[in-house]
């Protein structure tokens, strides 16, 4: 029998009103505006938006908001209001060659067309808290120089190609599989962990890459390219019978360069892994080359050692952050019939071990 | 491809990559805003964009971006349509209306009012953006250390 328990309405709406009242905080203090979260907690939004899976900055500023700054509750909100929307279509590939860089640095080669440009960047920074942000007042302008901005900047990897030593990453003509027309299934090819890994918790996928750095599945990989910025998007127009650019978005794209002593079916050469993401996440895009070519093993004939970071099922499985909390968050709603159940179990087999052991007490 | 597919490849993306609202307020500014039927009402909808794995590669896909498309025809027959990434319903109309009337002998007033103000503000943001990048470039030199002999 199953009796359905009612009378929480009032008090779920009473929360949710508290729950709104506690996000606006103490009305002295000014409300932030959704433009404000978008140009000043940028890089919340570009992580929103990478495991939202959805790119719209001012969409993740809103929802960020609505979450209270809570990003995983933020992806939550982008990945349930992407489900309305029509899909218009696929776009052609990304032309990463093309990118309009902010930042692009490689960890291989110091000298290289295109030079190391490092960007609005936290590195060698100091990491110490900043009082001067806590008061108001002016920026000054950041130091420009002179540069042809329409120069195409060269993958670094095509500077090791000519000498034959990196594996190729060849044109292929294939149809990818799409994560969220069909569900994830084991085996996952090359792609459909790209697209994956592209969505995964960002901690998550850190933590994975970071094992593989510690030895678990170690494949010494060095940063052979990272690049920041925009690139246009390009979608075929049925009605025009051509494609055209229907906007631009930022991206962070990693590829690393991996020392591989050869296997029974390739030579010795480098190997690569890749990160493509969306916005600028630039820890994400590592971390994403890195379980990428560790995820790598069985196709380039590596051994399998059993490291998490191997197991394409364990990866794929967990990093989806909406998945893991929604299975997760659902053991605090009410079990109340399920507990029961279990209770009475625990009451019988009780009465039944003490039915056996009575007569020794008795004695 | 023919000059004019070209030529209208040019200005739909240039739309499409221009801010949120420009395009809307240059065709208001300009005066040339006609009366039109409209074809498909602004739709908002996502794309699926596609990567390369390790950027040469086969295909991949991403992720998802918002896209606000809609159809316009003028009183003259000619059709425009608009693609503009984000979920702005105006502005995916507005350049629609546009795209129709560079079909029309008003090509020349916008081309005028519109293409060449959205052409020099994006050459201007590009440009501004990659001077900042320059003077991040690292200039590395080598120091000398002890004698020469």
């Amino acid at each position: 029998m199953y009796v359905a328990v009612k009378g929480g309405e009032r008090a779920i709406d009473n929360a949710h009103a508290w729950l709104a009242e506690e996000r606006r905080g103490d009305t002295s203090v000014a409300e932030l505006s959704v433009a404000q979260i978008r140009e000043q907690l940028s890089l919340a939004v570009n992580r929103v938006m990478a495991e939202g899976s959805l790119y719209d900055p001012d969409l993740a500023a809103l929802a960020i908001k609505q979450a209270r700054g809570d990003l995983i509750e933020a992806i939550f909100l982008i990945r349930a209001y992407r489900t309305t929307l029509p899909r218009f279509g696929y776009s052609e590939p990304v032309d990463t060659t093309r990118m309009a860089c902010d930042r692009r640095i490689s960890a291989t080669f110091k000298d290289l067309p295109g030079g190391q440009v490092l960007g609005p960047t936290f590195d060698y920074t100091h990491r110490l808290i900043d009082f001067a942000l806590a008061a108001e007042g002016e920026v000054p302008d950041a130091p420009t120089r002179d540069t042809d901005p329409d120069a195409s900047i060269p993958h670094v990897m095509e500077f090791l190609n000519s000498e034959g030593l990196i594996e190729e990453a060849l044109p292929d003509p294939t149809e990818p599989p799409d994560l969220t027309r069909e569900p994830l299934e084991i085996p996952a090819e090359r792609a459909l962990r790209l697209q994956s890994l592209a969505r995964s918790d960002e901690g998550f996928t850190l933590g994975m890459a970071y094992s593989t750095q510690r030895g678990y599945g170690r494949n010494h990989a060095f940063v052979g390219e990272l690049r920041i910025g925009t690139v246009a998007v390009e979608l075929d127009i049925p009605e025009l019978g051509f494609a055209i650019e229907i906007g631009e978005m930022t991206v962070t794209e990693c590829e690393t360069v991996n020392q591989f002593q050869g296997s029974k079916t390739e030579p010795p050469q480098f190997t690569r892994g890749y990160g493509l993401v969306v916005g600028q996440c630039e820890r994400k895009a590592i971390s994403v080359a890195l379980v990428d070519r560790a995820l790598r093993w069985e196709e380039l004939g590596e051994e399998n050692v059993g490291a998490p970071a191997q197991d394409s099922e364990f990866v794929l499985y967990h990093g989806d952050n909406i998945q893991a909390t929604g299975f997760l968050e659902h053991i605090k709603l009410p079990h109340y019939v399920d507990f029961q159940s279990e209770l009475e179990l625990v009451r019988k087999l009780r009465r039944e071990a003490g039915a056996m052991e009575l007569p020794e007490a008795a004695e | 491809m023919t000059n004019a597919t070209e030529a209208r490849q040019h200005w739909l993306g240039l739309m499409a990559r221009a801010p949120d609202g420009r395009v809307a307020a240059l065709l208001t500014d300009s005066g040339l805003a006609p009366t039109f039927d409209t074809l498909r009402a602004p739709e908002i909808g996502t794309v699926m964009v596609r990567g390369r794995m390790g950027a040469t590669g086969g295909a991949f896909n991403l992720s998802e971006m918002t896209v606000t498309r809609a159809s316009v025809s003028l009183a003259c027959g000619t059709v425009g349509h608009g693609y503009v990434a984000g979920r702005s319903k105006p502005g995916a109309e507005a350049a629609a209306l546009i795209d129709a009337i560079l079909q029309t002998e008003k090509s020349g007033l916008a081309r005028d009012a519109i293409l060449v103000p959205l052409e020099n503000e994006e050459t201007a943001r590009k440009a501004e953006r990659a001077k900042k990048a320059a003077a991040t470039k690292v200039d590395f030199f080598t120091m000398v250390r002890g004698e020469s002999d």
